[in-house]
C-alpha cells in the first residue's frame, strides 16, 4: 500500500545520505588501505614490536588509570573543601587540552631540567627521563586519569544517599562501607572505565612521537607515520594501517560486552556528601587530592609562565599558523555538526539503525589511517602539499563525529518526541523546521559538541604530519619549534594554542546556552 | 447525521497485540465525543486522521477527498495534543502565525490576522509573550487561536485541557465550542470524562474490543451504555 507516512521522510533521506557518504569515505579509505596493504608478509619483527608495545602500553596506561582513579575519585566524592567543584570542572579540561601543549607542559616538569629532576639531583638520586616508554605512559595518564576520575566519581555519586545513612545507622565502619556499597560500584564501574582509556590509548600518534620512538616505545600510529614519512614506503604503511584497523575491530568488539561510559559530560554537582571516616583517612585524602590537583596543574602553569611572557615575541609565522588553525578548526567543526545533526535527526525517528553504525565507523578508523588511504586514492590526482589541510580539516570532522551524536542523538530523540508531531501537524519542513524548531531547541548540545570538535581540530597533531607542509597548522608549528629547542617560542606558542583551543571551546558552548 | 464529511472506510490497524478496525462516517459540522476504555485506541483513531499513523488496511476521506497518503501537515486537519500544543521557545505571536506559514515570513495583513485572533480568544497584546509566562488556561487560548486561524475542516483533540481545573476546563469548551461553530470544522474529541461529552459533543464513538463504533447519540448512549462502557465508567 501506497503511503506517504511510510515513505522516508527529508529528514531519513537526509540522514540515509549523510551515512552513506559517511560510510563510503570511511570503508572506501580502509579499502583502499587494505588493497595497497597486499597482505602483511612485508611487516618484519621492528613492526611487530611496535604492535606489542601499542597493546602493552594501552593496557597498562588503562589500568594505572583506572587503579589511580579510585582514591582520587573516593576523595573528591567524600571531601567537601573550597575549590572543590572547580577542580571537577577542571578535570574534564585535558579532553580538549592539545596533546601537544600538555607535552611541552610534562617535559617542563618532568624533563631534564625540569623540577622532579632537579629535587632528584640535589637528593643524590639517579635522574628519570621522560623520553621512552614510560614518557608515553606518563603522558597517557595526565589525560586519561582525569577522565577515569569523573568516570569513578559518577559511579559514587550514582550511590543513593539513603544506602550511606543506612549504613551508618547500621554502624558500618570504612571497611564494611567498602565492601558492601564502593566495591560493588567499583566492579559495576571499573570495566568501562578501563576500556574507555584502552581505547584513546590504541591509536595514540602524537605522545609517541614526542616522547617515544625507538624500538621500545613505536606505536602503530607512529610506525604508520615513520614507514609514510622517512621510509616513504606506502606499502609497509598500508601493511601497518591494516593491523591498526584490525586492532580497532577488536577493541570495538570488546567494547559491545561492556558499556563504554562517555566522561565529558556537564558538571558533577555532589547533591550529597556521604559521611566520611576522620583521622588519618582525612589526611590521607587530602594528599591524595593535592597530588592529583598538582599533576594536572603543574605541568600547565609551568607551560604558562615561561609561555606567556614571550607571546609579543612570537614571529609572525606562529601567527599566521593560528590563524590558518582557526579557520580550519571552525571548518572541521561545521563539517562535523552539519553531519551529526543530519543523522541525529534522521536516528530520532527511530527507523534506521544502521545510520547509527555509521555515524560510530570513524572508531574503527585512526586518524594516520584515513590519511594514508586518502593519499593513496588522490595522490593521482593531487600533490601532497595540496592534500595536507583539507585532509587535515576532514579527517577531524569525522574523528569529532563519535562526539557529536552521542551529544546530539538523545536531544534529537527527546526533540522529537516532544514536538515531531506538533511541528508535522503544521507542516513546519525543511528550514523553516531547521529554524524555527531545531536549531533554538538543539542549541546547546549543538554548541557543546561544536566547541568539542574545534578543540578537538585545532589542537590536533596527527594527520597534518604525514604531509610535508609549508604552510603548518599551530600544533605542527610548535612541534617544529620544539625540535629546533626554541623553547621560549615553544612555550608561547603552546599558551596560545591551548588558549585558543579552551575559547573556540567557550565560544561554542557558551554560544549553544545563551541561545 | 447529515452529509459524511469523515469518513473511515474499511479501516484496520493491528500493532503488536494491538487491533483497532473502524467502518464509520461523521457528518459535516458534527462535534463527537471519543470515548472508551484506557488502552482501546481512541488516541489511535485521532492518529489515523492526524496522519500520524498508516492504517493497514482501508481509506480515510475528508469531504470526498482521499488523504491515506498525505503527510500530517498537509491533511484538511488541526489537532490538539494532551501537551506540548506550543514550542516553548517562541513567542505566542509566532506559535499562532505558523498556523499560516510554516516559514513565518507574514505579511502586515497576516501579522494583523494573528493579532486579531489573540484578541478573539482574550489573549490581546500578549503577543510578544513567551508560554512560559502564561498560564495553562492562557496557553490553551494560544492553541485554539492556532485552530481558528488554520480554520481546517476536521479539527482533532487528544484530551486536551486534561491538566486544567474543571471550571478553566468548561471555560475551554466554551471557547473551543464557539471556534468550532465559527469555522465550521467537524470536532473529534477523546475524553475520558463523560460530562464532557454531554455538554460538548451530541454525537460519541464508543472505542471498545478492538472497534470504533459509528457515532451514536451521546445522552442515551451513556444513560444506558453497553457492557464494556459501563465496566469503564463504573
Amino acid at each position: 500500500m501506497a503511503s506517504g507516512i511510510l515513505a522516508l521522510t527529508r529528514a531519513e533521506a537526509g540522514g540515509a545520505l549523510a551515512a552513506t557518504a559517511l560510510a563510503a569515505l570511511i570503508l572506501g579509505t580502509l579499502g583502499a588501505v587494505a588493497w595497497a596493504a597486499q597482505g602483511l608478509a612485508g611487516l618484519g619483527p621492528w613492526d611487530w614490536r611496535a604492535v606489542w608495545f601499542t597493546l602493552w602500553q594501552a593496557a597498562l596506561s588503562a589500568t594505572l588509570s583506572a587503579l589511580l582513579a579510585v582514591p582520587v575519585a573516593r576523595a573528591l566524592a567524600r571531601r567537601p573543601f573550597p575549590g572543590r567543584s572547580a577542580l571537577v570542572t577542571l578535570l574534564g579540561a585535558p579532553f580538549i587540552l592539545p596533546v601537544i601543549v600538555a607535552i611541552m607542559g610534562l617535559v617542563a616538569v618532568f624533563g631534564r631540567n625540569g623540577a622532579i629532576n632537579e629535587a632528584l639531583r640535589l637528593a643524590g638520586l639517579p635522574e628519570v627521563s621522560i623520553y621512552g616508554w614510560q614518557g608515553v605512559i606518563l603522558a597517557h595518564l595526565f589525560f586519561n586519569l582525569p577522565l577515569s576520575v569523573r568516570l569513578v566519581l559518577q559511579g559514587w555519586q550514582a550511590i543513593p544517599a539513603e544506602r550511606f545513612r543506612l549504613a551508618a545507622s547500621l554502624g558500618f565502619g570504612p571497611r564494611d562501607v567498602a565492601r558492601h556499597l564502593e566495591r560493588p560500584m567499583l566492579r559495576a564501574v571499573l570495566p568501562g572505565v578501563w576500556l574507555a582509556v584502552f581505547l584513546v590509548c590504541l591509536t595514540s600518534f602524537t605522545v609517541a612521537l614526542a616522547l617515544g620512538g625507538g624500538p621500545r616505545a613505536t606505536t602503530v600510529e607512529l610506525a604508520i607515520y615513520q614507514a609514510f614519512r622517512f621510509d616513504f614506503d606506502l606499502g609497509r604503511a598500508a601493511s601497518l594501517g591494516l593491523v591498526q584497523i584490525g586492532i580497532c575491530v577488536a577493541a570495538m568488539a570488546l567494547a559491545r560486552w561492556i558499556a563504554v561510559p562517555a566522561g565529558f559530560g556537564a558538571g558533577l554537582d555532589a547533591d550529597h556528601v556521604p559521611e566520611a571516616p576522620e583521622g588519618w583517612h582525612r589526611i590521607s585524602d587530602m594528599t591524595v587530592i593535592t597530588m592529583a590537583a598538582g599533576f594536572l596543574i603543574c605541568p600547565m602553569t609551568a607551560v604558562i609562565a615561561r609561555g606567556l611572557p614571550q607571546i609579543p615575541d612570537l614571529p609572525p609565522e606562529v601567527w599566521q599558523a593560528a590563524a590558518r588553525s582557526v579557520i580550519m578548526a571552525l571548518v572541521s567543526a561545521l563539517l562535523a555538526l552539519a553531519f551529526s545533526l543530519t543523522l541525529a535527526l534522521a536516528l530520532a525517528r527511530g527507523r534506521m539503525r544502521w545510520v547509527e553504525t555509521a555515524g560510530m565507523l570513524p572508531l574503527i578508523a585512526s586518524p594516520l589511517v584515513l590519511g594514508t588511504g586518502l593519499f593513496i586514492l588522490l595522490r593521482g590526482w593531487f600533490l601532497p602539499q595540496a592534500l595536507a589541510l583539507p585532509v587535515t580539516v576532514a579527517i577531524n570532522a569525522v574523528m569529532a563525529l563519535p562526539f557529536g551524536l552521542r551529544a546530539l542523538i538523545p536531544a534529537a530523540r527527546t526533540l522529537h518526541e516532544d514536538y515531531g508531531r506538533l511541528a508535522d501537524s503544521l507542516d513546519l519542513r525543511g528550514l523553516a523546521r531547521l529554524r524555527y524548531l531545531i536549531l533554538p531547541r538543539l542549541a546547546r548540545p549543538l554548541g557543546f559538541a561544536g566547541g568539542l570538535a574545534a578543540a578537538l581540530a585545532m589542537g590536533d597533531l596527527g594527520v597534518i604530519t604525514l604531509f610535508a607542509s609549508d604552510r603548518p597548522t599551530l600544533p605542527l608549528q610548535l612541534f617544529q619549534l620544539m625540535n629546533s629547542y626554541r623553547m621560549d617560542d615553544a612555550s608561547a606558542c603552546a599558551v596560545l594554542l591551548m588558549a585558543i583551543s579552551f575559547g573556540l571551546f567557550w565560544i561554542f558552548d557558551r554560544g549553544g546556552r545563551l541561545a | 447525521m447529515g452529509a459524511a464529511l469523515l469518513e473511515f472506510d474499511g479501516i484496520h490497524v493491528t500493532r503488536g497485540s494491538f487491533a483497532l478496525s473502524a467502518d464509520l462516517t461523521i457528518s459535516k459540522g458534527a462535534r463527537v465525543a471519543v470515548i472508551g476504555p484506557s488502552g482501546s485506541g481512541k488516541s489511535t483513531l485521532l492518529s489515523l486522521v492526524g496522519g500520524f499513523l498508516a492504517p493497514d488496511q482501508g481509506r480515510i476521506r475528508v469531504n470526498g477527498q482521499d488523504i491515506t497518503a498525505l503527510p500530517p501537515g498537509q491533511r484538511p486537519v488541526s489537532m490538539l495534543f494532551q501537551d506540548q500544543n506550543l514550542f516553548p521557545h517562541l513567542t505566542v505571536a509566532q506559535n499562532v502565525g505558523l498556523g499560516l506559514r510554516p516559514d513565518l515570513r507574514l505579511s502586515e495583513a497576516q501579522r494583523a490576522r494573528v493579532a486579531q485572533v489573540l484578541a478573539e480568544v482574550g489573549l490581546e497584546g500578549m503577543g510578544s509573550r513567551r508560554p512560559a509566562n502564561l498560564s495553562g488556561g492562557q496557553q490553551g487560548r494560544v492553541a485554539l487561536a492556532r485552530v481558528l486561524l488554520r480554520a481546517r475542516p476536521v479539527l482533532l483533540l487528544d484530551e486536551p485541557f486534561a491538566a486544567l481545573g474543571p471550571a478553566l476546563k468548561g471555560e475551554m469548551l466554551a471557547l473551543l465550542a464557539r471556534i468550532a461553530d465559527r469555522t465550521d470544522a467537524t470536532v473529534l474529541m477523546v475524553t475520558h470524562d463523560p460530562d464532557d461529552a454531554r455538554s460538548f459533543a451530541p454525537w460519541t464513538i464508543l472505542v471498545d474490543d478492538g472497534v470504533a463504533h459509528p457515532p451514536a447519540p451521546t445522552g442515551p448512549l451513556l444513560d444506558n451504555p453497553p457492557p464494556g462502557l459501563r465496566a469503564y465508567l463504573g
